[in-house]
């Protein structure tokens, strides 16, 4: 391998690396996303929380 | 992208003067030319959100930056290695053309610090969108600087007359081109799904909260 095939090699590798590396990244951010709604879609479904009644006292 | 890999190394000619080393220039250029693009697709939202005061061409203006920026990082990393081999140094500070898309790299770079300064609101999004704005007239300036240059060290590959080469050169560029084109589109449709999804999710949480 000759020093511009070295050269040539290491800019394309670069250039998939970093894409790569964003992709991972994005990839990453949406599959939090994903956990997010899920939890916001349970806590929907699971309903309001009843808050607690005041006690009064009668008589 | 496979389709340019394969132009690039197995159809395209070695070029006469550069050899081998001319290789790089097909995916150089054309992310030079998308970071371009995703430049002037953000000062281009940037403008429709001040017309429109539309926050999502706020973000949409935001999310065509950081792309620009990401392919503009590679411009400088494929842009230095070729240096390296063509010239023997990784930098030349004479070169008005490097220079200037340094200068363009680390304007939209600074857009960041600004944006991330300012809390989340209407001020920022209009402070972002000028910062934007101005940023697009170093495009013209970054593209014209080898053809106004003194020193002729950059070559020049699209003259007044069209590109300096044609044959399998011109096809393996016009795919990559494509390919950059199509792949940075992409990208921001993602990202911005992504954006877009974590706002509505930050509003429901503040609702249910």
């Amino acid at each position: 391998m000759t020093t511009a095939e070295k050269y040539v090699t290491a800019a394309y590798c670069a250039v998939f690396a970093m894409l790569l590396l964003y992709v991972v990244i994005i990839a990453l951010k949406l599959t939090r996303l994903e956990r997010e709604v899920d939890e916001l879609a349970e806590r929907t479904e699971a309903g309001p929380v009843e808050e607690p009644r005041e006690r009064t006292l009668v008589g | 992208m496979t389709a340019a890999l394969v132009l690039v190394f197995f159809v395209a000619p070695n070029d006469a003067n550069q050899g081998f080393s001319q290789r790089i220039f097909y995916f150089h250029v054309s992310i030079a030319f998308t970071a371009y693009a995703c430049f002037a697709g953000g000062a281009w939202k940037a403008l429709v959100h001040l017309w429109k005061r539309d926050p999502l061409a706020d973000l949409e203006s935001y999310v065509a930056v950081h792309q620009g920026l990401i392919f503009g990082s590679l411009v400088l990393i494929t842009g230095s290695i070729w240096a390296k081999i063509s010239w023997g140094h990784w930098w030349l500070w004479s070169e008005d053309q490097l220079v200037l898309f340094l200068v363009l790299f680390l304007f939209y770079a600074a857009y960041f610090m600004l944006r991330f300064s300012v809390d989340p609101g209407p001020q920022r999004a209009n402070l972002s969108a000028v910062y934007a704005l101005f940023g697009v007239v170093l495009i013209p300036v970054s593209f014209l600087a080898i053809r106004i240059a003194k020193g002729f060290i950059h070559p020049v590959v699209f003259t007044r007359h069209g590109p300096n080469f044609g044959g399998w050169i011109l096809v393996a560029y016009c795919v990559a081109q494509a390919a950059m084109l199509v792949l940075a589109y992409a990208l921001y449709r993602v990202e911005l799904a992504g954006k877009r999804l974590d706002e509505r999710l930050r509003g429901l949480r503040e609702v249910l909260a």
